[in-house]
């Protein structure tokens, strides 16, 4: 007995090895990087130089920020009125918020370029009705209605799937309690679905903040985020020294926002609903 | 907690709806146009599509973008299922949640720190062994087993825990062996999980571009990374028909991953 449990935690140690060899040591490297210069000496150049992207990462953090809260504001209401819905029409609305998640972020990023370029289809149309061409695509607005249009979905799947698991009766007890309407909203169901807005904005607001493509392809280049500096680094420039110590602030900053937000958020621990269908 | 919508509810879900889906059916409907304006309907051709498939450079990444995700989902099926299972057995708690959250590193990291920490692992590898590159095949293949393992064993996982243990301790006592009950009675019940898994793995495999960016190397074109390069150019329908093949080949395996958990549960709930 003892003999055959062993040799079945055995079956782990591929994935342990695994796990270290293409996890914990690529993060090693990126720290090992991030403090040695092209020949490999130790150095805080790297680091130094940080001072100059101060604006670039409050930049980034900034539209992160702007695009989770927006997502927030739209979802919300969005997954309340789907877990609300009739249940044989739930799944199926369910169903067509899963689709664009799975699909390429690439091709969405496209799909919004096409309509806001110069010669986009919404441009053409306000020519002829006279109002246009108004420039839409190379601003700061169309970077953060890119991420907005990427990642809502992320947002809406863990807000409705706790939205589901929530005690009706609870709500009717409020009710029956005398509360109104938007009390019942704030302080009965706002409240219990905490977990499902939580990894919902976890969800929109690390791939926002470390996006590359969203700003180079609707950004035009104007105004450099986070991501875009680093990719430029690694891709053009070839300095893999500074894009690692960029790479590694990334990191440690998106663990400062994750930190503080579960701290203003309790300790609460469960999970709401994560990316699985 | 399923009431009665009203009418303004269902103008907000439709406005929500119109929103996601209104960019790519615009995108659909101009891979079809015969003339190249992203903005003017002239006509209904397979024009785009046909040159597509007479570029050999698509055509090239189409089969580079199979060949990994078949390997790295086979692959990472394999590893993670074997994982799962000794994970499960695993008693002590701090052991186990150590193993489990760096499984879970590659889910929680921007993909960009994923690519580049694994890019800057493999230039390391190669300056260690004298050689100039190794990017290309290889590690596209081991990058990509690496941020899909995660999503197996987190499939696999849930259906260990929901199965009964006594099972195989039964086929045991009846004299199989432990191996012979592995694949006797534990394989089959953890089988829709492992399915899942796959697919999944898969299905983010074939869908990839941040990390396939950062480890593919000057010469291994996936599909994603083919259109990402398509449009350093001006953007034509070309990319939009190419647009269009990935939207519908994620949306055909979306649909697969639906029905197979539907038939499970359904099964489940007969076996009542």
């Amino acid at each position: 007995m003892q003999k055959k449990t062993l040799s079945a935690k055995l079956l782990a140690s591929p994935h342990i090895v695994w796990s270290v060899l293409f996890i914990i040591a690529p993060l090693i490297m990126v720290a090992y990087y991030s403090f040695t210069n092209a020949d490999g000496n130790f150095t805080l150049e790297n680091i130094k130089a940080l001072s100059d992207y101060k604006e670039v990462f409050l930049n980034s953090i900034w539209y992160g920020i702007l695009a989770t809260i927006i997502c927030l504001v739209v979802a919300y209401p969005t997954a309340y009125f789907i877990a609300r819905s009739k249940l044989r029409v739930q799944s199926t609305m369910i169903m067509l918020v899963m689709l664009p998640m799975w699909t390429s972020l690439l091709v969405r990023t496209y799909s919004i370029m096409s309509l806001i370029e110069n010669t986009g289809i919404i441009n053409t149309f306000l020519e002829k009705i006279g109002i246009g061409p108004l420039q839409m695509i190379n601003t700061p607005g169309a970077v953060v209605l890119g991420m907005v249009y990427d990642f809502l979905p992320f947002m809406i799947l863990p807000i409705y799937s706790v939205l589901t698991k929530l005690d009706n009766k609870l709500v009717e007890a409020a009710h029956d309690l005398g509360a109104s309407k938007v009390t019942v909203l704030a302080k009965v169901i706002l409240p219990l679905s905490r977990s499902g807005i939580l990894s919902g904005i976890t969800m929109v607001f690390v791939p926002s903040v470390s996006t590359f493509y969203i700003s180079q392809k609707l950004g035009g280049g104007n105004f450099a985020l986070v991501g875009e500096v680093i990719e430029g680094q690694f891709v053009t420039s070839n300095n893999f020294n500074l894009g690692a110590a960029l790479s590694l602030v990334l990191m440690v900053l998106i663990l400062i926002c994750m930190a503080i937000m579960n701290h203003f958020s309790g300790d609460e621990e469960e999970s709401g609903g994560g990316l699985m269908p | 907690m399923s009431t009665k919508m009203n009418f303004s509810s269902k103008l907000y879900l439709g406005l929500v709806y119109f929103f996601l889906y209104a960019p790519i059916i615009v995108l659909v409907i101009f891979s079809f146009n015969a003339s190249s304006s992203t903005s003017v309907i002239s006509g209904f051709s397979f024009k785009w599509y046909s040159e597509l498939f007479n570029d050999a450079d698509t055509m090239n990444a189409i089969k580079n973008t199979l060949l990994i995700a078949i390997v790295s989902s086979v692959f990472a099926t394999v590893l993670g299922t074997a994982a799962a299972v000794g994970i499960d057995r695993i008693k002590s708690k701090y052991v186990r949640s150590a193993i489990m959250n760096t499984t879970n590193i590659p889910m929680m990291n921007p993909e960009i720190v994923t690519g580049i920490s694994l890019l800057l692992l493999f230039v390391f590898g190669a300056k260690l062994m004298g050689m100039k590159s190794v990017l290309g095949l290889q590690t596209l293949i081991i990058a990509h087993i690496t941020f899909v393992l995660p999503y197996v064993i987190l499939s696999v996982l849930p259906k260990l825990r929901q199965m009964d243990r006594h099972l195989s301790e039964a086929a045991m006592d009846l004299g199989c062996t432990p191996v012979k009950s592995f694949f006797k009675v534990v394989l089959p019940s953890i089988m829709p999980g492992i399915l899942t898994g796959f697919i999944m793995a898969f299905t983010l495999s074939l869908d990839d571009f941040v990390i396939s960016y950062f480890v593919s190397g000057p010469e291994w074109q996936t599909l994603p990374i083919r259109l990402f390069s398509m449009t350093k150019k001006r953007v034509k329908p070309d990319m939009y028909a190419l647009s269009t093949l990935i939207f519908f080949a994620i949306l055909v395996l979306l649909m697969l991953i639906n029905f197979m958990q539907a038939r499970g549960e359904k099964k489940k709930e007969k076996d009542r």
